[in-house]
């Protein structure tokens, strides 16, 4: 993936500002843009969300299908994660198969999720080794303006606590589906929090011009309970081990309040 | 080879399957220069995990239009050996690998003066020829060792470790069935002339108390495989040095 010019006057401004401890766009350190969220976006998906972090656009989109459990956990519905970094999202996304962006996007929201065990899978399991629902979770980004992970992250759980299971009975070995909807079992709430290092200080939530000047990136995800259930270290650059985590605990408190925005009541 | 299931994986003195401790790592056995096609080479065996890795470069870059007008293109590619695992991984790339070949390239990248080599590239290929968890981390302990063996200048060497959280207890190097029984997992690279942590990850469910020990943890693992990787070196060039004499 090419790059994002970013002026070297630009550049320095940026980084000079977050050593005083400002940012450009007039956010404090720690400060999150403004997360705008909206569910049940798509009707002809079981579940979908839209979230916008300031200029960053993902939507996903939850679909369920009958398939084959995965041997080694024959009692267990199947999760799948996917991320499409859409051409139409920014001049630097191509068209083709999944690059190693969006693979690494794709695979850090599945980790948050399923180490969480957000969604209950032994409880989507239709014939124990034979069927059991499959949920693809798929994120489709539509304005790429930085912090993908975080605004992915938001958009899948609410995607998926937005989520309507049909209902079903089994007849003769096939899924028969009945009227009616239940709600697809979520448990916990994983929240990804993202930083930059840019000036050898931590900015949360960097936007696309402050991601082309950082120096390494890190992603803390903390579940409900305020345990960490997925780190991802990103970037050409390096961390210290008091950077490490103090990011840990930064992260817990502002995945508390990313949570308070999805999750309702 | 189908291995056992056991029932418990860390006894109640704190001895784990292999007969180790919870501080202490699986036993390593590294080599230098061992593939005479390759710029630089280097070998590992941790437990059973064996991997080999070469670096070709600096060298041309193609496809060209790849080429950086100010530093070198650092490629990394890990990949694993079909019959490295208990089922036949297929040859071609997984989701896995790539995302593995990324975040091991961003590890290594922070120790290699790559401004010195513009419009060039260096490859890195690393190959599991027996996976037995960890293999991440020994990749880059070994693909360090093969940038340093290409005489390619490096601000240091970087050691990864893994440390994670089984049957309750926080244990440094996990292996595969560590990793796949238990809670969480933490691979750690580190640089210690700068004090960098150059790859983190995690996977599983820790509290911040734990996350910080384990990560602690793993920088131990670093500071050991780091001594053993300098002995490497040195030993290599020692021998290398009385061929010149000679």
């Amino acid at each position: 993936m090419s790059s994002i010019m970013v002026s070297r006057v630009k550049q320095k401004q940026i980084a000079q500002l977050i050593s005083s401890g400002k940012r450009l766009d007039g956010r404090g350190l720690t400060d999150y843009r403004e997360v705008q969220l909206e569910d049940g976006v798509i009707e002809r998906a079981e579940g979908s969300a839209r979230v916008r972090l300031g200029k960053t656009e993902v939507m996903v989109g939850i679909k369920i299908e009958v398939g084959e459990p995965f041997p080694d956990v024959p009692n267990e519905g199947v999760l799948t994660v996917n991320a499409e970094l859409v051409p139409l999202a920014s001049p630097t996304f191509e068209p083709g198969p999944p690059d190693e962006n969006s693979i690494e996007l794709a695979r850090v929201v599945d980790r948050g999720i399923r180490e969480s065990k957000a969604v209950a899978l032994e409880k989507l399991c239709v014939e124990p080794g034979k069927k059991v629902f499959i949920v693809f979770v798929d994120i489709y980004v539509l304005n790429h303006d930085g912090n993908l992970i975080d605004a992915s992250a938001i958009a899948s759980l609410a995607a998926l606590l937005n989520t309507k299971m049909f209902k079903y009975e089994v007849k003769e070995g096939e899924v028969k589906i009945k009227p009616g909807y239940t709600s697809l079992p979520v448990r916990n709430y994983p929240m990804a929090v993202t930083f930059a290092k840019i000036s050898d200080k931590l900015v949360v939530d960097p936007w696309l011009e402050e991601e082309q000047v950082m120096d390494a990136r890190l992603t803390v995800t903390v579940e409900k309970d305020g345990k960490v259930c997925a780190v991802q270290k990103g970037g050409y650059g390096y961390f210290t081990m008091q950077q490490v985590l103090e990011a840990a605990k930064i992260a817990r408190e502002k995945a508390e309040e990313l949570r308070k925005l999805v999750v309702k009541g | 080879m189908l291995q056992e299931t056991p029932r418990k994986l860390i006894d109640e003195s704190g001895i784990r399957l292999d007969g180790r401790g919870l501080n202490e790592l699986r036993p390593i056995k590294i080599e230098v220069g061992v593939l005479s096609n390759a710029d630089g080479s280097a070998y590992i065996e941790q437990g059973k995990s064996k991997i080999l890795a070469a670096v070709y470069g600096p060298k041309e870059v193609h496809p060209k239009h790849l080429a950086l007008p100010d530093r070198a293109l650092l490629r990394c590619r890990y990949h694993m050996a079909p019959f490295s695992v208990e089922e036949r991984k297929s040859p071609a790339p997984s989701r896995r690998e790539m995302e593995l070949s990324k975040v091991i390239r961003e590890a290594l990248e922070p120790s290699v003066f790559v401004e010195y080599y513009p419009r060039t590239s260096i490859d890195l290929f690393m190959e599991v020829l027996q996976a037995d968890g960890g293999t991440r981390c020994s990749g880059i302990t070994v693909a360090s060792l093969a940038l340093a063996d290409a005489g390619i200048p490096m601000r240091d060497l970087v050691a990864a470790c893994a440390a994670g959280k089984v049957e309750g207890r926080l244990a440094l190097d996990l292996t595969d069935l560590e990793d796949k029984g238990g809670e969480a997992d933490v691979p750690l690279a580190w640089m210690p002339n700068l004090n960098a942590v150059t790859l983190l990850q995690m996977d599983g469910m820790l509290t911040m108390e734990e996350f910080e020990h384990v990560v602690n943890l793993a920088l131990q693992g670093c500071k050991q495989i780091y001594q053993l990787q300098k002995e490497t070196l040195k030993a290599k060039y020692v021998t290398v040095k009385e061929a010149v004499e000679e």
